[in-house]
């Protein structure tokens, strides 16, 4: 593995990989001294293309946690609005000597295209292209799952809810839980369900309702609301009404079934406070795997020689 | 390929090295094993039960996975992680014995020494292990020995253990050919 652009380039033993190394990234969080010396001397840069907090801070945790030298970059204030183009952004970085380059790019295919052209010889790792991917997010999400159901994934049944269209991580998820072995089911409006949605390993659906007795996890996409306006849906009162995750529709779930949400959550919209507070919620603990995946990500890149034929430093 | 231990040499040498322990440590009661994998750690199982067996007071074993220390990451592709279990009541202020299949280079337990830093500050750390086979390349020795193994560096040391082998024996090889478990191939940081 050389980057990570999209939760679909893992196979199974590698995402199993992953998921297993991320385990004992956990145990460390439990230690006095939170650090291990493995990526001294490496620089990751965090190239934030659009506003992040909440990823951004979590892969700056992970590369900190394992001693690596971290850049911000953001874009605002930068010379990008100045105009400067990705390709020269990334000769820049090339020449600073990034050994990982982490993007969030609002444009679809930008992580691909760093991954790509060879602009930068360091690993890229996609921290989200426009409405493309976002594979951290998946694996963590798939980390999540596999600690509170115990285990294996092959067989659960996940509910995915919501503003398919314009969410990056449904679509990581969808890839990443079929290569895992469960099945998925998105459940949106129809106007919220992207072109070709029927190629995908999943079934897709307009009704919410009958598949909740069914599911062993129910994640809820966050409604664009920045997006509302546009004609997706009459309101946010009706979305809610039929797709919003409340009390009735909790009450419904499987005794050990668990609610997800990637955050940052409109309460009230896509989920109701009473939901997101209960102990079926997994919220607060996917920020927390988020550290240690992405620190069994930046591990598995970084921690040994790349193996390229073209890589003189392997 | 020459066996040197076999099963029952194996047995003999933890015992002999569990009566070691309990000597010289004067009754081990602030003992803990640590084995550092993936052989050690079933070594170190054995042996805590003997130390307990021996010495009537039951001996805390964990595991200690060095990966993340080493100093010959950027040589090779990324590896798996092992397990480390640092077992309840910790390392601090105890006496830590490190256990390891086989002792080449030293880099190893220069790893292990590193990575118990960060779990704690034990009051002592000594180190057994079943093969010593030289080729030292830092100032490190064990503490308890199952077999001093004189070796050329042009030969390899195959430890096997029931729990992940299927049998217990060391064997020695000559370098090259198929790359094995348990083994100290010349050249590399490993043991």
């Amino acid at each position: 593995m050389r980057h990570l652009v999209s939760a679909g380039d893992l196979s199974r033993d590698q995402a199993l990989l992953v998921l297993d190394t991320a385990r004992e990234m956990a145990a460390l969080q439990q230690r006095e001294i939170k650090k291990l010396p493995t990526l001294r001397g490496r620089t990751v840069v965090n190239l934030f293309y659009e506003d992040s907090t909440r990823t951004r801070i979590s892969f700056e945790a992970a590369a900190k946690r394992l001693s690596a030298d971290v850049i911000n970059f953001s874009a605002k204030g930068s010379s990008v609005s100045k105009g400067e183009s990705l390709k020269d952004t990334a000769l820049t970085l090339q020449a600073m000597g990034a050994d990982a380059v982490v993007v969030r790019h609002s444009a679809s295919g930008a992580a691909h295209r760093l991954a790509a052209t060879g602009w930068v010889d360091g690993a890229i790792v996609n921290a989200g292209d426009g409405t493309h991917e976002h594979p951290t997010q998946a694996l963590l999400d798939a980390y999540t799952m596999r600690e509170r159901l115990g285990g294996d994934l092959a067989g659960r049944r996940v509910l995915i809810v919501g503003d398919v269209l314009h969410s990056r991580v449904a679509r990581s998820n969808v890839l990443l839980l079929a290569t895992l072995g469960a099945q998925v089911v998105l459940a949106a409006p129809p106007t919220l369900l992207p072109v070709g949605v029927e190629q995908w390993p999943c079934e897709t659906t307009y009704d919410l309702d009958p598949q909740l007795a069914k599911a062993d996890v129910v994640m809820a996409l966050r409604v664009q609301r920045e997006r509302m306006t546009e004609a997706f849906f009459p309101s946010a009162r009706e979305y809610s009404r039929r797709y919003g995750l409340d009390a009735a529709r909790a009450a419904v779930l499987q005794d050990g079934a668990i609610v997800m949400h990637p955050g940052p959550m409109n309460r009230g919209v896509e989920i109701t406070a009473e939901v997101a507070d209960s102990a079926r919620s997994t919220i607060v603990e996917q920020v927390a795997n988020g550290v240690s995946v992405r620190m069994a990500v930046l591990y598995l890149l970084l921690g040994g020689a790349l193996q390229t034929g073209s890589d003189p430093r392997a | 390929m020459s066996t040197v231990l076999d099963a029952g040499d194996i047995d003999r040498a933890l015992s002999r090295i569990a009566h070691e322990v309990i000597e010289r440590t004067r009754g081990a009661d602030d003992l803990v094993l640590l084995g550092i994998p993936t052989r050690g750690v079933e070594l170190a199982r054995r042996l805590g039960e003997r130390i307990a067996a021996f010495s009537g007071s039951p001996v805390p074993v964990g595991s200690l996975d060095i990966t993340m220390y080493r100093d010959d990451l950027r040589l090779r592709a990324a590896r798996a992680l092992e397990h480390t279990d640092i077992p309840a009541g910790g390392v601090g202020g105890r006496l830590v014995l490190l256990v390891d299949d086989v002792l080449f280079s030293g880099r190893t337990v220069r790893a292990a020494l590193t990575a118990l830093d960060d779990v704690g500050r034990p009051r002592a750390v000594q180190l057994a292990v079943l093969v010593d086979r030289g080729h030292r390349e830092l100032p490190i020795r064990a503490d308890y020995v199952g077999k001093n193994l004189p070796t050329s560096l042009r030969e390899r040391v195959l430890v096997r253990v029931a729990g992940t082998d299927g049998a217990d024996e060391v064997v020695i090889a000559p370098s090259g050919g198929s790359e094995e478990p348990g083994e100290a191939p010349a050249g590399e940081a490993s043991a």
